[in-house]
């Protein structure tokens, strides 16, 4: 565990605030063997990337729905994301989760409609604010892929093992997200017989590790999860729900979470500050949302680059 | 459960209106908060606030949500199931607590917030 388990202090918390300075000097951040390396962009990703086997794009925290002052228009920044997101020709496109602000069918549809402009295939899990009143019932008849199970499932890309969980139902009072014991059993079942030397990229919406307990920001269940997944030598975990890049390493598993590309959120443990939305001046607002781009590196596992719209 | 909850909403929206004429602050029961009334429950910060409200039986409280982001309130635990539907920036929700007892609830959405009712 090289970054320990409070991501909040010493050395995580000063590389969060590096790379969020970096991302909006234009500086991409990479990590390639779980070890994360800032470069200079050359003012084209292409360039300044090395070349990988196979490679896709994450967005999240889409909010479409959302109207609050820092973003009047998600639909706009959800554009301009795209269109970054599709300019790096990537294979596919992993959305984890808060498609949609308030659950409502006109945002899903909204969503769906922008979503479809990008012509990538996307893969969706939920996330809470899309699962609200009807546990995911309308975002799944949208969305979904699974058939048999809660929500989540697997499948396999460009030599990857993929699985989406869903930690966002059945919520319990006091807690964080939450697995529960029938999706874990179905996740020890899925990766059963599946070489180690697989590359597993794990999406959930909330973090599969504790970022804040004061805010809420974890899921109460990762740890048996992530049990399953350690025996495995290249593990991703791609998480949503803060906002803001943030990233733990532990062993062979990296776990990071995204930009939105609707509004900021603040650090965690920021005096005076709630896990809600921050206002930033409109002039400071895309340089706190971004896309992922992640690239399967021939016996180096899978780079991670983080880019803002302003970079 | 469903039809429960369905019917209980259909009566919480109509004890909306009657909520927020009885708000008014009764003599003798100081306000817990500046900002609420003694039957009020304010929703800011990704908090409630009082945390515990103590109310009498037959009163109708109401909650706001100040936050920029949506909250519910569901009771757990109880005998009284109530969950309300997600409530936008500046929406409010109803419930008459008709018999004492404790009702403890949360976010559905965001489940460290946690409050209780307790009507006696």
């Amino acid at each position: 565990m090289s970054d320990g388990h409070d991501s909040l202090g010493g050395t995580t918390r000063r590389r969060l605030l590096k790379c969020m300075a970096y991302g909006s000097a234009g500086v991409l951040w990479t990590v390639s063997g779980g070890v994360p390396r800032p470069f200079a962009l050359t003012g084209d990703a292409e360039a300044a990337a090395p070349a990988g086997e196979f490679s896709f794009v994450q967005i999240s925290d889409t909010h479409i729905g959302f109207k609050g002052a820092v973003n009047p228009d998600p639909g706009g920044t959800l554009k301009e994301a795209l269109a970054r997101a599709g300019a790096q020709h990537p294979a596919m496109m992993l959305h984890t989760g808060d498609v949609s602000h308030l659950s409502k069918p006109e945002e899903f549809d909204r969503a769906a409609a922008l979503l479809k402009e990008a012509n990538l295939e996307i893969f969706y899990v939920p996330g809470e604010h899309d699962t609200i009143d009807d546990r995911g019932r309308s975002f799944f008849e949208r969305f979904g892929r699974a058939s048999g199970t809660g929500g989540w499932y697997s499948f396999d890309k460009g030599g990857v093992h993929f699985v989406g969980l869903v930690n966002v139902v059945d919520l319990r009072p006091g807690g964080l997200g939450y697995l529960g014991p029938e999706q874990l059993k179905w996740l020890e079942d899925d990766l059963r017989g599946r070489s180690a030397s697989t590359p597993v990229v794990v999406f959930a919406h909330m973090p599969l590790w504790l970022v804040s307990q004061e805010w809420g920001w974890g899921t109460d269940d990762a740890e048996p999860a992530l049990g399953h997944l350690r025996r495995f030598g290249s593990v991703t975990v791609l998480n949503g729900h803060i906002h803001q890049v943030i990233q733990k390493v532990e062993g062979n598993v990296v776990l990071r979470t995204a930009y939105s590309t609707a509004f900021p959120q603040a650090a965690p443990g920021t005096p005076g500050a709630s896990p809600g939305p921050l206002k930033v001046a409109a002039d400071q607002l895309r340089s706190t949302l971004g896309v992922r781009r992640v690239e399967l590196m021939r016996e180096k596992g899978l780079a991670l680059t983080d880019a803002t719209l302003a970079s | 459960m469903a039809t429960l909850q369905r019917g209980a909403r259909r009566a919480l929206v109509l004890a909306v209106a009657a909520a927020l004429l009885a708000a008014a602050p009764s003599p003798g029961r100081p306000a817990r908060a500046a900002t609420a009334s003694p039957s009020e429950v304010v929703i800011e910060g990704f908090a409630f606030s009082p945390k515990t409200l103590t109310v009498a039986p037959g009163t109708t409280v109401t909650w706001v949500n100040r936050d920029d982001e949506p909250h519910t309130i569901m009771v757990h635990g109880s005998p009284t199931p109530l969950k309300s539907p997600a409530l936008d920036t500046g929406d409010s929700f109803s419930f008459t607590f008709d018999g004492p007892g404790t009702f403890q609830y949360f976010c559905t959405l965001h489940p460290h917030m946690q409050g209780v009712v307790v009507v006696r």
